[in-house]
């Protein structure tokens, strides 16, 4: 048929796609795979950006080697992330895997990882689980375990003793309410009932029409980072307030890149979690002010993972003398310590998974903003199911 | 010398050379296989984007020979690519390694799916076609959601391990086997489709699209015709997605996202329905475009994405190939020589 000759024009353009592998040794490639576009893209934003603004402010040069950061979407797809995670590794030859956005797109890499022997720094994934499928994968985000625990302790130490769950139905959702049932009930505390919204296009009021029903004293939420002002806005308009029924959460639901947005309903929630931009120390607030400067945005939980991932990234370099092989790298990355904008923080060499502080904060209105407002500390926390395992 | 003439260029006055014409190969066809392969040279490091684009081309295949042969709208096509990727996934954990017979069972499944629910999407009209393959989608996604001891649920089905293809060549990180073995079954099914659609039952189809009233008076049994292609549409899904749960061996929720549907409408609209090819064209296309634009500007390549794609469907009717075929007619207009065929 007449019209087949334009397969030439399409065959050339792929010969156009081979790229050219030229590498300098003298470069160490790190690649960044993040949810740029979708739903989950201001994960991504945060994350690049505070990238970004640490190379800015600490240079590219370490230890006699240039740092180049190649960054790319993967959509929130995971076998898109995976593919991407191939080319970087096969094609660009990166010394270090980076990224993560979401615990899928995490599974689905690690054999990558492992495989090619290339480090794999997870900065917002945070199913428990993520760092045992590879013993390349170091994580500088958190657990949801982690900063769940500690609110399930302080829950029925202050008047709270019945709960409904509500959490996003995938492994960082089952986490947080698995870890917050074990503890709750540990102290006393009694779960009414446990619900699950679907991770897609959720629709809340049902769900939370169900927990009003149960007649808790407070309502326990989990959803990922960017889905907590539907939450907020559907607990306003059912009136859950009103039934004596109060809100908790762990911190991603009232993440800091969205929570000024969510006007005064969100006033006096308690959450808890291990990073907020209102932390008290001189390393957060210079990061804070220097992030509203280049990108006009507050760093939030995810954004800190990124930024200590590439603290992580420097220290170990300068440790190996620039050595960027993948074993060297992280064997130079466990039981790193440092003190991070969101405090103390350590790599545990058996796990691979970061220890830091939890805080439990309330919302509170600050200079006429939103803000997570910390008033206790749980000191060193480490991921407690792997801690339950040994 | 004459002898090959006519074979690449049957007389198109007899009426068995018009309709020989259009199922013999081209020798821009061979050209393009055999450009296929040596990409493996070429372009060794992308590979494992050419393997994506050899699955995206398989799965708008099949889509093609429902919707440009046969004229069923379908936005639910995935659902037969996400069947086929999570038997094929869930084969490979639970047992059966070889990639091969995983594929055949796989396809079966789909291919079972498509003929079951093939009785409710033929009735009714376009619209009515579109809400019931949507819904069979919707339907899948979610069982496949709820059934998370099985699937793996929203964190995807991880420990899929696959043994080497035909027991010789073992899946590696570069991708080279995946390529060679997605290549080698976009090849062959393309084979058996364009075997099919010129065949007589081909024809069928077409009069069926053309206009189902008469070609059920002129006493073809048209329903019958319509579930035999969908069923094997459905196969050819099931086989593309278990060639993308085989290769990634990872297996997500995503496989039957609402989105994997409308990008292979897309990539069928942007290459030309009706007429294979068109699949093939569209998906290369397709994926590059995404490959080259998000490598630019990972934040704001949908935008670049979405003003080509916008562009390409309203300056150009059938795709790609129609505007190959428009510029053809165009120069061979100016050379004066009337219609080239």
């Amino acid at each position: 048929m007449k019209r087949r000759h334009l397969l030439i024009a399409a065959a050339a353009g792929l010969g156009l796609l081979t790229s050219a592998g030229a590498y300098a040794q003298q470069t160490v490639k790190i690649g960044l795979i993040l949810p740029m576009t979708g739903p989950f893209a201001s994960t991504g934003r945060q994350i690049e950006g505070l990238t970004k603004l640490y190379m800015a402010q600490n240079g590219n040069m370490v230890a006699g080697k240039k740092v180049e950061l190649i960054v790319k979407d993967d959509t929130g797809v995971a076998d898109v992330t995976k593919r991407i995670a191939q080319e970087l590794v096969v094609n660009e030859k990166v010394s270090v895997l980076a990224g993560f956005g979401l615990t899928p797109l995490a599974l689905a890499t690690a054999p990558i990882a492992t495989q090619a022997k290339v480090p794999m720094i997870v900065m917002a994934a945070a199913t428990s689980i993520i760092t045992e499928q590879s013993p390349y994968i170091v994580r500088t985000g958190f657990t949801l375990p982690q900063v769940t625990a500690p609110l399930a302790e302080w829950a029925p130490k202050n008047g709270i003793k019945k709960v409904v769950t509500l959490v996003t139905d995938y492994g960082p959702g089952h986490d947080a309410e698995k870890a917050f049932k074990e503890g709750f009930t540990k102290g006393g505390g009694q779960v009414l009932a446990e619900l699950r919204v679907p991770l897609q296009n959720p629709e809340f009021a049902p769900f939370l029409q169900r927990a009003k029903d149960a007649r808790p004293d407070a309502l326990f939420v989990f959803v990922p980072s960017g889905a907590g002002s539907a939450v907020m806005k559907q607990f306003a308009e059912r009136d859950l307030a009103k039934d004596g029924i109060r809100l908790i959460a762990t911190g991603d639901v009232l993440d800091d890149d969205i929570l000024n947005g969510m006007g005064d309903v969100a006033l006096g929630v308690v959450s808890s979690h291990h990073y907020s931009a209102a932390h008290n120390s001189p390393e957060n607030k210079a990061l804070v002010e220097a992030f509203k400067k280049s990108n006009n945005m507050r760093p939030n939980f995810h954004g800190v993972g990124g930024w200590d991932g590439m603290h992580l990234i420097y220290q170990a370099l300068k440790k190996t003398n620039g050595d960027a092989d993948g074993t060297k790298l992280l064997d130079a990355m466990k039981g790193q310590s440092w003190t991070s904008p969101r405090g103390p923080v350590m790599i545990d060499p058996e796990t691979r998974d970061i220890v830091q502080n939890v805080f439990i904060r309330k919302v509170e209105k600050v200079n006429g903003e939103l803000f997570n407002v910390e008033f206790a500390t749980v000191e060193k926390v480490k991921d407690p199911v792997k801690a339950a395992k040994k | 010398m004459s002898a090959l003439l006519t074979y690449f260029r049957p007389d198109t006055r007899t009426a068995s050379g018009a309709l020989l014409a259009p199922a013999r190969w081209q020798p821009l066809e061979i050209l393009f296989w055999l450009f296929a392969v040596s990409l493996f040279w070429l372009a060794p490091s992308k590979v494992l984007l050419l393997n994506e684009i050899a699955i995206l081309a398989l799965f708008a295949l099949s889509l093609d020979l429902i919707l440009g042969y046969a004229g069923i709208v379908s936005l639910g096509h995935g659902a037969f690519f996400g069947l086929g990727a999570y038997v094929a996934g869930l084969l490979g954990k639970h047992g059966l390694h070889d990639p091969v017979a995983g594929l055949l069972i796989s396809g079966g499944v789909a291919a079972l799916l498509g003929f079951v629910t093939s009785f409710l999407v033929l009735r009714g009209s376009d619209l009515t076609k579109l809400m019931v393959t949507l819904g069979v989608a919707l339907i899948l996604r979610e069982l496949a959601n709820k059934f998370s001891t099985i699937t793996g649920g929203a964190d995807g089905l991880t420990g899929v391990t696959m043994g080497p293809v035909l027991g010789l060549f073992e899946f590696d990180i570069f991708g080279k086997t995946a390529y060679a073995y997605s290549l080698a079954v976009l090849f062959i099914l393309f084979y058996i489709a364009r075997r099919l659609v010129n065949s007589p039952y081909g024809l069928l189809l077409r009069a069926i699209k053309g206009n189902s009233l008469r070609a059920g008076a002129m006493g073809v049994p048209t329903s019958l015709r319509l579930v035999i292609i969908y069923t094997i549409a459905a196969g050819y899904a099931g086989i593309a997605g278990a060639l993308l749960a085989q290769t990634s061996q990872f297996v997500s929720l995503d496989v039957l996202d609402f989105h994997r549907s409308a990008d292979v409408l897309l990539v069928l609209v942007l290459g030309g329905s009706g007429q294979l090819w068109g699949a093939v064209v569209g998906a290369i296309a397709f994926k590059i475009m995404y490959d080259f634009l998000a490598a630019i500007t990972p934040q704001y390549w949908q935008f670049w994405v979405g003003l080509v794609l916008v562009l390409i469907v309203l300056l150009g009717k059938g795709g790609i190939l129609g505007f190959y075929g428009a510029g053809r007619d165009w120069l061979a207009n100016r050379l004066g020589k009337g219609g080239v065929r």
